[in-house]
């Protein structure tokens, strides 16, 4: 593996630790309203859209006004985007005549968009008009984001506030998010985009003629602002139905590098704004530690078992299905990265990763999506790992488990367990229903361990709302497509409605002042358990099925037997 | 009935019978609607008679093992709840016999009736005398007398009641010795304080604590993850089966109960109620009696004890610390005078003047013979002590010490004054927060002696153990400011209410909790139930009030202060073992998988029919075969729930470490160990059955 490769690895963390921090704490100021960002222009345009919304932007709510809120918004944003899909045919920005969307696959779209999963049926390009793309999809890429990251603000209220009954307004988060976060930094990076090459156009396809007279057709459209809101608020749904693995969205080694950094910036900067906006910035820089720390393993651990022996290749690492532009770490950087990320997108064919790799990424999104996670969602999702690893611990040092100041206690277990459990429990029945019904069983191209990695692959993606695909399964299926979108709500709703419940219930406790006897939910130890119970939880439930797939793969392929 | 059936009695028990009798009611649990109680172990239940009927249809030997080790599996869990109930049960029964119906006295308009005691009213008025068991409980509202309360506390010497002050309650079942007293009642019958022993000890209404709701919310949705993995595991594997084109042998509906079983949290939850009960009975053999298991659990999470100067900081008798003469008068003969005022005064204080006197001037008052001494005991009237010496010539010399005022009035109804000097050297001292005591040798003021309060020994040590668990002492006290603040800073408390009034002990308590702390307290007046009551942990003192008795959650029996430590230990040790149990059971399941995952899935892939595949290559532990592998992993999941019982029974014990250090410590032993003793169990059983042959 080539130095420069590593040293590329090395860079991209270097500007993102360095950009964490800045943003973290711009980000914080956003949310707590800060006069210095309420008197530039963008706050202005925030109070106007407010106004015009006719909501006053203090209007604070109770938990689950906040919940009901959230779920009313995304599911009108379903709707519009459904009814876009199905009628796209009819509607303006067309040049490609493509047909309205099958109703089932419109439904999966539809629901995969709005729950920030950007699972893609279909092949964005021969599939959507720019119109559904843009007023569709974007519009949502954008909303999506913003809501994952509403319920993360509102789970710190839920730390900050002393014996509140309400957790600050799902509208003005929201608003804030798009305004002065994804909007801006959208922009800019989607110019720097069209300076890399990326395309931006709203022409028709280009149907030109290669050397050898074949003919051939490329795709055209508004390629770079499209991508540039889908790797920033983790969709991931690109404009080709092979993501960045296109060179029209990812032409060079600088954007490839960009693009990778668009996608981490936000979830590496969340757990920093967390931290500030509940009042223990060092609690947030513990969980960023804790994220970048199972990060990095699973990324040395698969560059590793793509660099190793090969038995079956005879010695050579594998470069089928990877882009020879970028090389091997490359696109197992992103290939995790995006995993990590809950992003989704690729540079590169998941089933041609080695099978550990593919395992590991696997891994990255049943841990719940927390390392780094989606905008918002990673962070949220960690913190119910934290209360969890609390509780447990807490117990430990002979006091009623204390997080941050708030004990606790009977409810907010059961609401971040259901929150950890529920998407586990989808993606188990899930894989398990597709493999044992004949149905289930026909949408899966390979044999041996590796269809069962596929199928797994699915249903973890949909339900961490990460959307990458393992590639091979013919997810276009009306099966699949209700049971995967069905999967995608439970793993984003039932996450978020116990995560803003816990911010409620929190929310409405005293605060305890810290002693010496309080538990500790900073520093190594923390940190070192926090991970610990992370792994354990996923490792335990995951266990089982990982070894009847990737870990059997890759043990079969060691003894020379591939799939 | 006998009396001398007392708690020591019931607190010796005798291990065999407690073991016979819990292992009794081990089977006796086996009935599905107890076991319903408990899901975890219901799962287990469920389990062993499945495998069971699967045993009985087909008559393998590798089922049969495995369903009598899943029975002992829930064998054992029932065997450790019923060896903690088994204690409080001996102890209850004890307690029953004193409430064998007693004849209550009855006083209804001045006409006293002989009525059953199970008949008595809130408000109804009896009498009782010496040899009279008292029926119900209440307060002395006439009269004093001694009372044998060793059916309650185990302590035989009697203890004095009395009508007015802070010990006026008197509790049913407990028998008066001397004197007459009339008492109203103040609880009904069914509900006395002999009835919530009763009641606590047996756990009959042992409700849930809110960290064990918690928890059980835990290890169930553990449970029911465990249950998801192990269903859809049937799925997979079929599907691999298909795919390798060949069944394997393993994959059995007895084989995956065994993983479940080994993989739900069994440790913890077979171990959970035992724990419960046993930080309750702990409570109880240190003389404590919590009237709820949320009581025990909040007194593990006190950030503050507000803790009454007099008693628990102080020895609550002050002592002689220094002679201050009068003008004139030589210090030597002041000590004289005040050692023979003192000798015959029994109390701390009167010997400590005796000691102080020797220790300073070398005195030992062996100068009068005995019977020339005459002592004039403290009384209400004169509120002075001392003695009068007959003295050559048939002349009586009378010396008295006693309060200032006291003696300015004794020594001026003689027609002589009281020198200012004195009454100066009196105020300074009652300024520095001591007592003066005047002395007086027939007219003549001789000066003052000093009496201090002693901090006493070793409570330094207990508070800054209190600190670095992390909890503030606040001292309460009636001194004034600048006593209060050389008391405290002598004692090492943390701050201090000086002046205080029963009002300003509620405020405190209520400025704590508004900032988010709990607050511990320990009373005994009628005046501190507001505080008892608005504290999180009120312990009331078994020598109070009955008003403080009920407004409290915790009785010491021993009416010892500095008991509060004991309970805050409890309380964390409580919380601790459950903590520690459930990392261990969780890191347990590692080991496990790694013992039943290769024994499943070992024959997929492999080459020979029956050989071994690749995943094979997960049994780390060089197990036997599949067989010996998963009865392994079940043996060792039942026994180390009784290995287990006696750190549930005796509590993690608790170091005033602070929380990190804490943590550390039981991370290092119970969640490392937890990952490892498994792998070190399951590979010695395996050794072991294949040794005798069993797989």
């Amino acid at each position: 593996m080539a130095q420069t490769e590593f040293l590329q690895i090395a860079l991209l963390l270097a500007i993102l630790m360095a950009c964490a921090a800045p943003l973290g704490n711009y980000m914080a100021a956003v949310f707590e309203g800060s006069p210095v960002i309420q008197r530039n222009p963008l706050g202005r345009l925030e109070r106007q859209i407010l106004r015009l919304c006719g909501t006053p932007a203090d209007a604070e709510m109770r938990w689950w006004e906040y919940a009901a809120a959230l779920i009313a918004f995304n599911f009108l944003g379903f709707v519009l985007l459904f009814v876009i899909l199905i009628s796209q045919d009819l509607l303006p920005l067309n040049p490609n005549n493509v047909k309205g969307m099958a109703i089932p696959l419109a439904l999966n779209t539809a629901v995969s968009f709005v729950t920030n999963t950007n699972w893609q049926a279909y092949s964005g390009e021969s599939t959507l008009s720019h119109f559904a793309q843009m007023a569709g999809l974007g519009v949502q890429n954008f909303l999506s984001a913003a809501t994952g990251m509403t319920v993360a603000v509102a789970l710190a209220r839920g730390f900050r506030r002393d014996s509140s009954i309400t957790i600050g307004s799902f509208w003005t988060d929201l608003v804030r998010m798009v305004v002065h976060i994804l909007f801006p930094l959208a922009i800019v990076f989607a110019v720097v985009l069209v300076g890399q090459g990326v395309l931006q156009n709203f022409a028709p396809n280009l149907t030109v003629f290669g050397l050898n007279q074949g003919r051939q057709i490329l795709p055209m459209g508004p390629v770079a602002s499209q991508t540039a809101i889908s790797l920033l608020g983790s969709n991931g749904g690109g404009f080709f139905g092979v993501n960045s693995a296109h060179p029209f969205a990812n032409p060079t080694p600088l954007s490839n590098l960009l693009e990778l950094f668009a996608v981490l910036l936000i979830p590496v900067a969340s757990p920093l704004m967390f931290g500030r906006l509940c009042g223990n910035p060092k609690h947030g820089r513990t969980l960023l530690y804790v994220m970048l720390g199972l990060f990095l393993t699973t990324l040395s651990a698969a560059i590793y078992s793509e660099a190793m022996h090969n038995a079956a290749l005879s010695g050579a690492a594998s470069l089928e299905g990877k882009e020879t532009r970028f090389g091997i770490a490359s696109s197992v950087l992103w290939a995790l990265s995006t995993t990590a990320t809950s992003n989704g997108s690729v540079n590169a064919a998941m089933s041609s990763m080695s099978p550990l790799t593919g395992g590991l990424a696997m891994l990255n999104m049943m841990l719940g999506e927390v390392v780094f996670g989606g905008v918002g969602s990673g962070l949220y999702g960690i913190v119910m790992f934290a209360v969890l690893t609390v509780f447990v611990a807490g117990l430990m040092v002979g006091r009623t488990p204390e997080y941050l100041g708030k004990k606790i206690e009977a409810a907010q277990m059961k609401f971040a367990v259901a929150a950890v459990v529920a998407p586990s429990a989808v993606i188990l029945t899930g894989a398990a229903l597709t493999l044992s019904t004949t149905v289930g069983l026909s949408a899966i191209s390979s044999r041996g361990p590796h269809g069962l990695s596929e199928v797994l692959y699915a249903f973890t993606s949909a339900a961490a709302n990460n959307g990458s695909s393992f590639a091979g399964i013919a997810a276009d299926t009306t099966f699949l497509n209700l049971l995967l979108a069905t999967a995608m709500v439970v793993g984003r709703f039932v996450v978020i409605i116990p995560a803003l419940a816990v911010a409620g219930t929190l929310a409405s406790k005293k605060t305890t002042p810290v002693s010496l006897g309080s538990f500790p939910v900073t520093g190594w130890l923390f940190g070192g358990l926090l991970a610990a119970i992370i792994v354990i939880v996923g490792a335990l439930t995951f266990l089982p099925a990982l070894s009847l797939g990737p870990i059997l793969e890759h043990m079969l392929m060691l003894s020379g037997r591939t799939f | 009935m006998d009396n001398s059936v007392s708690k020591k009695n019931a607190r010796t028990p005798n291990y065999k019978t407690l073991f016979g009798q819990a292992l009794f009611s081990a089977f006796t649990k086996l009935k599905p609607w107890v076991q319903w109680k408990n899901l975890v172990m219901f799962i287990v239940y469920l389990g062993a008679i499945f495998c069971t009927i699967t045993t009985i249809i087909d008559h393998s030997s590798f089922n049969l093992q495995i369903s009598i080790w899943l029975w002992f599996t829930v064998i054992f869990a029932n065997f450790a709840e019923s060896l903690a109930e088994g204690r409080g049960k001996a102890q209850a029964e004890s307690l029953k016999q004193t409430k064998t119906d007693t004849t209550a006295r009855l006083i209804r308009d001045g006409v006293e009736t002989k009525v059953s005691a199970s008949t008595l009213k809130r408000g109804d008025t009896v009498v009782c005398e010496a040899g009279d068991m008292i029926p119900g409980d209440g307060d002395v509202i006439e009269g004093i007398a001694s009372v044998n309360e060793a059916a309650i506390t185990g302590e035989s010497a009697p203890v004095i009641r009395e009508s007015g002050g802070d010990r006026s309650a008197v509790t049913g079942g407990t028998k008066v010795i001397s004197d007459r007293v009339i008492i109203r009642i103040t609880s009904d019958a069914g509900n006395t304080f002999i009835d919530r022993m009763i009641s606590m000890v047996e756990g009959a209404q042992r409700k849930p604590t809110p960290n064990e709701v918690a928890l059980n919310i835990l290890l169930v949705s553990l449970t029911v993850v465990f249950i998801l993995a192990v269903a859809t595991l049937k799925a997979f594997a079929g599907y691999s089966e298909a795919q390798a084109g060949a069944k394997i042998a393993t994959v059995t509906y007895t084989a995956l109960i065994a993983l479940l079983v080994c993989l739900i949290p069994t440790t913890i939850g077979g171990l959970l109620s035992a724990i419960g009960i046993s930080g309750i009975d702990r409570l109880i053999r240190k003389n404590v009696m919590a009237m709820s298991g949320k009581a025990v659990e909040a007194a593990g999470d006190i950030d503050v004890l507000l803790l009454d100067k007099t008693g628990t900081i102080t020895l609550g008798n002050r002592m002689a610390s220094e002679f201050i003469p009068s003008v004139s008068v030589n210090a030597q003969d002041l000590a004289e005078a005040s050692q023979l005022a003192s000798l015959a005064d029994e109390t701390p204080e009167g010997r400590s003047i005796v000691v102080l006197a020797k220790e300073t001037f070398g005195l030992r008052a062996s100068g009068v013979p005995p019977r020339d001494v005459t002592f004039v005991p403290f009384t209400a009237q004169t509120r002075m002590s001392g003695v009068d010496i007959k003295i050559a010539g048939g002349d009586v010399q009378v010396i008295r010490k006693g309060a200032v005022d006291s003696v300015k009035k004794f020594v001026e109804s003689q027609g002589v004054k009281f020198p200012d000097d004195v009454l100066e050297a009196a105020a300074g001292v009652s300024r520095r927060g001591a007592t003066p005591l005047a002395v007086v040798k027939d007219s003549r003021v001789l000066g003052i002696i000093v009496l201090k309060d002693t901090v006493k020994g070793g409570i330094k040590d207990r508070f800054a153990q209190l600190r670095r668990m992390g909890i503030k002492t606040v001292m309460i006290t009636g001194d004034n400011e600048l006593t209060a603040a050389s008391i405290a800073a002598e004692a090492g408390v943390d701050d201090f209410v000086a002046e205080a009034t029963p009002e300003t002990k509620l405020q405190r308590i209520r400025a704590e909790q508004a900032a988010g702390r709990m607050v511990g307290m320990i009373g005994d007046g009628t005046n501190d139930a507001p505080a008892l009551a608005q504290a999180d942990v009120g312990v009331a003192m078994n020598t109070g009030t009955q008003a403080a008795r009920e407004a409290g959650n915790m009785v010491d029996l021993d009416s010892n202060p500095t008991k509060l430590i004991e309970i805050v230990e409890t309380g964390k040790q409580l919380l601790m073992t459950r903590g520690s149990l459930t990392t261990f059971s969780i890191a347990n399941d590692v080991a496990k998988y790694f013992a039943i995952l290769p024994a499943l899935f070992g024959g997929l892939y492999a080459q020979t029919q029956g050989g071994f595949g690749p995943l094979a290559v997960l049994n780390i532990m060089r197990l036997h075969s599949p067989e010996s592998a998963i009865l392994s992993s079940v043996i060792f999941n039942a026994l180390i729930i009784v290995a287990l019982i006696p750190i549930a029974l005796r509590g993690v014990p608790y170091r005033p470490l602070g929380a990190s250090a804490l943590l550390r410590r039981n991370l290092a032993i119970y969640g490392v160990g937890g990952l490892v003793t498994p792998f070190i169990g399951i590979k010695l059983i395996d050794m072991l059955l294949t040794s005798i042959g069993l797989v």
